[in-house]
């Protein structure tokens, strides 16, 4: 009734080939934004900022940089958590060694790194497929693991291999509070988010699915696997760079080399794999589902009530957290996002279904 | 899904604020980031019991602090930075006056915590573990490494290993097994310098978290055949590497560990290839002493305890005990200031800097023999830098040394040279701060 395109005539070509082009679509997506933007900060506490926004808003980040490997090129990937530590590590050394540079230009930077690395690694992908390349990629995850831990300039020659981030400053203003800096997050997520989007509706992107569909007929058709593939890894390492970033200098602060270990890849794919594979809204529902209901499930029986023993209730939680993914996986294995369109699509149709 | 975020989060806030608004009592809250699952949970538990005990003892026997109630809630942070650092954010606000003091209980947490404190306001207690350089108050106003620091356990454990090869270590080989992770990571600058010093040869051998794949390192260790062999180790590592040097036939007295490598769980696992292994003890060992007796009396003979009777006593049961004494202590020195009511983490700062525990207060405490008297200051946020070594004897841990100081001769011009480092990155005037 509410939610339905009769009488919006589309007169442009650009108005055919909007990213949202029915209207209620676009008022909730601006409602959304307006809401993170402007009602979150008017509301949240600094828990909520910290321990749940920020990191989800990061972990999506990741998350779209996987996605466009993975959903949307078919190349899989268990290096994004090692991506991620490209950037982290690539920030971190522009931060302090050329201590001039604007923070955004940094962050630009370690995308940047982290894309020359992705590019590197994505070079297998042009002989091996499936779960060889899996393995394959499983090798970058690793070695930058050690790498690391082991080449002492890259962490500044510290004694303990911990490195910190410098203040987040800008133009002689300092991100000092939680509210800024999950502005900031927002800011350069939903960014992001505009960008892959972008991306994946564009020539490139439509090459992309054009090789994960089937590579040799995309081939047959004139597009070329090297550059499609290679491109599909600088773009994925990019945005993992760039959230590799902000999750050491906004969310950690002082990290090692372990905060990006594999479970960090493994925890991405299981979120893109939940949220849906080659979307962009499934990342943000990926990210939302494995780093928010774990906290939930952990303070609920607390929330309740119930003095169940710090033990248990983390026992609970890995339990009733793993049942729900399998559930999940049953009754949707398209993913989170693709439950949200089957929503859509009968919203349509409502309150006269055929 | 950002709505479902903000359902949640105003779920969350609310309950958060109705707490509040409940206890505005006269309490304190002291919040405890434990690890009871997990690859670490062995010695987790423990640790998180005596230091819930100890806390009920204070509420049981004396009331609270000077009649200040202590409320207390337990974190499960699985030994993991992130969910340390979420367990931080949701307890750090809690109680009429907010967290008193944290202690994680990792040193990735710490790291994490150690650049949160300043802004938060709030102590942080990493009592034997953590960043060797936050000895220094000045630069680390926030962190406090009580009882002493890996520094001090390489000092302590090199001297000890001195004196036993007869005095000089000149020509000998000592390699060091450690948890390659900043905790690990920590004495090897001393040991560099002490090698450089006492003109021994030094070796380095990693282990990968969490420590269940050793093989490669201690056939390492065999074909090399280090004289003494150290070893930072935490968790499954420890019993792991025991057994592993059983296994290719390294005598275990020459095995020395950290004060984190050397209670019940690491041992008990390799059952007799144990026997004979030795481990730096931080000040207190495993027993029990007036104390525990009052715990059982207090808090198990009611029925509070956190875990089994019989495990009362163990060695980081009395860590955890002892953490949860000082942490009292430091709010009580801050009470002596600021009265007695629940105070805020920037006044229990105060106390937690100014803290000094004589022997009669110890034994007050039901503490004598269990460790020594401390003194902290701004200048030394450690308070004592002492330990002793003790071996297993198949049975039980014994003391084979007496006390052993830390050389902070050696140690204290690096100690101000890391901290230098590190207010320079920070942009850090250092400077000792008086109170809030």
């Amino acid at each position: 009734m509410f939610y339905r395109e009769a009488g919006q005539f589309k007169t442009s070509y650009a108005a055919d080939q909007a990213i949202f082009p029915i209207a209620q679509d676009r008022w909730f997506v601006w409602g959304v934004l307006a809401l993170a933007a402007i009602a979150v900060p008017m509301v949240a506490s600094e828990y909520l900022y910290r321990a749940i926004l920020i990191p989800f808003l990061i972990l999506s980040l990741a998350a779209i940089g996987l996605n466009i490997l993975v959903g949307y090129c078919g190349q899989i990937s268990l290096g994004s958590g090692a991506f991620m530590a490209v950037g982290a590590y690539a920030a971190y050394n522009f931060a302090i060694r050329v201590p001039e540079l604007n923070l955004l230009v940094v962050f630009l930077l370690s995308g940047g790194v982290a894309a020359l690395v992705g590019v590197l690694f994505g070079i297998p992908s042009l002989r091996i497929k499936g779960f060889y390349l899996a393995v394959a990629t499983l090798a970058a995850q690793f070695f930058i693991d050690w790498l690391f831990i082991r080449v002492k300039w890259f962490t500044n020659y510290t004694s303990s291999g911990s490195v910190n981030a410098p203040k987040i400053e800008m133009l002689g203003f300092a991100f000092d509070t939680p509210t800024k800096l999950y502005l900031l997050t927002l800011a350069i997520v939903a960014l992001g988010a505009l960008v892959a989007k972008n991306l994946t509706r564009a020539r490139i992107g439509r090459s992309w699915m054009a090789i994960r569909d089937m590579d040799i007929a995309a081939e047959i058709i004139g597009i070329r696997p090297l550059v499609a593939k290679l491109s599909a890894f600088a773009v994925s390492s990019f945005f993992c760079g760039v959230a590799g970033a902000l999750w050491a200098f906004i969310h950690l602060g002082s990290w090692e080399p372990a905060a990006f270990d594999i479970n960090r890849s493994f925890t991405l794919l299981f979120m893109v794999i939940i949220g849906g594979l080659g979307s962009i809204l499934g990342c943000f529902l990926g990210a939302a589902f494995i780093l928010i209901v774990p906290l939930a499930l952990n303070q609920l029986p607390a929330l309740m009530g119930m003095p169940i023993s710090t033990a248990l209730a983390a026992h609970l939680e890995a339990m009733i957290f793993g049942a729900l993914i399998v559930f999940f996986l049953i009754v949707e294995p398209h993913g989170l996002a693709r439950l949200w369109s089957i929503a859509k699509e009968k919203l349509r149709i409502w309150p006269f279904p055929h | 899904m950002i709505k479902r975020s903000l359902l949640l989060a105003a779920a969350a806030a609310g309950a958060m604020w109705t707490t509040g608004a409940l206890a505005q009592a006269n309490e304190q809250f002291i919040p405890a980031l434990v690890y009871r699952t997990g690859p670490y949970a062995p010695n987790g538990i423990p640790f998180a019991n005596g230091f819930a005990d100890y806390l009920n003892l204070v509420n049981n026997r004396d009331g609270g602090i000077n009649g200040v109630k202590i409320t207390f809630e337990e974190c499960e942070t699985g030994y993991a930075t992130d969910r340390g650092v979420e367990c931080y954010e949701r307890l750090k606000g809690k109680g009429p006056t907010g967290a008193a003091a944290f202690s994680p209980l990792s040193t990735g947490i710490t790291f994490a915590l150690i650049e949160k404190a300043p802004t938060d306001k709030i102590p942080i207690i990493t009592m034997g573990y953590g960043r060797s350089e936050t000895v220094d108050g000045a630069v680390f106003p926030w962190i406090f490494p009580y009882l002493g620091t890996y520094w001090d356990a390489a000092d302590i454990l090199v001297k000890y290993i001195t004196e036993k090869s007869g005095g000089s270590l000149k020509g000998k080989k000592v390699a060091l097994v450690y948890h390659d992770s900043p905790f690990g990571k920590e004495p090897i600058p001393v040991l560099q310098a002490l090698s450089k010093n006492l003109g021994f040869e030094f070796e380095a051998l990693p282990v990968t978290h969490p420590g269940v794949e050793q093989k490669a390192t201690w056939l390492k260790v065999r074909q090399s055949r280090p004289d003494y062999v150290l070893m930072w180790g935490w968790g499954v590592m420890n019993s792991t590497a025991i057994k592993e040097a059983a296994a290719v036939n390294y005598p275990r007295d020459k095995i020395f560990g950290v004060w984190w490598s050397g209670a019940e769980p690491d041992v008990r696992p390799a059952e007799g290839g144990a026997k004979g292994y030795s481990a730096a003890a931080l000040q207190h060992g495993a027993g029990t002493y007036n104390v525990h007796a009052d715990i059982v009396k207090h808090v198990y003979d009611k029925g509070q305890g956190a875990g089994k009777k019989d495990e009362v006593g163990e060695v980081l049961y009395n860590r955890g005990m002892v953490n949860a004494m000082l942490t009292v202590e430091g709010i009580r020195a801050a009470q002596g200031k600021y009265g007695k009511k629940p105070l805020t983490g920037e006044q229990v700062r105060w106390g937690l800097e100014n803290l000094a525990i004589t022997n009669d207060q110890l034994k007050q405490l039901g503490m004598e023999g269990l460790m020594r008297p401390l003194q902290v200051s701004c200048q030394d946020h450690a308070g004592a830098h002492f330990g002793r070594v003790q071996q297993w004897d198949g049975k039980n841990w014994a003391f084979v040394s007496d006390y052993i100081q830390a050389d902070q001769g050696l140690l204290g011009p690096m100690i101000k040279a890391a901290a230098q480092k590190y207010a320079e990155e920070k942009k850090i005037t250092p400077g000792c701060l008086q109170g809030p």
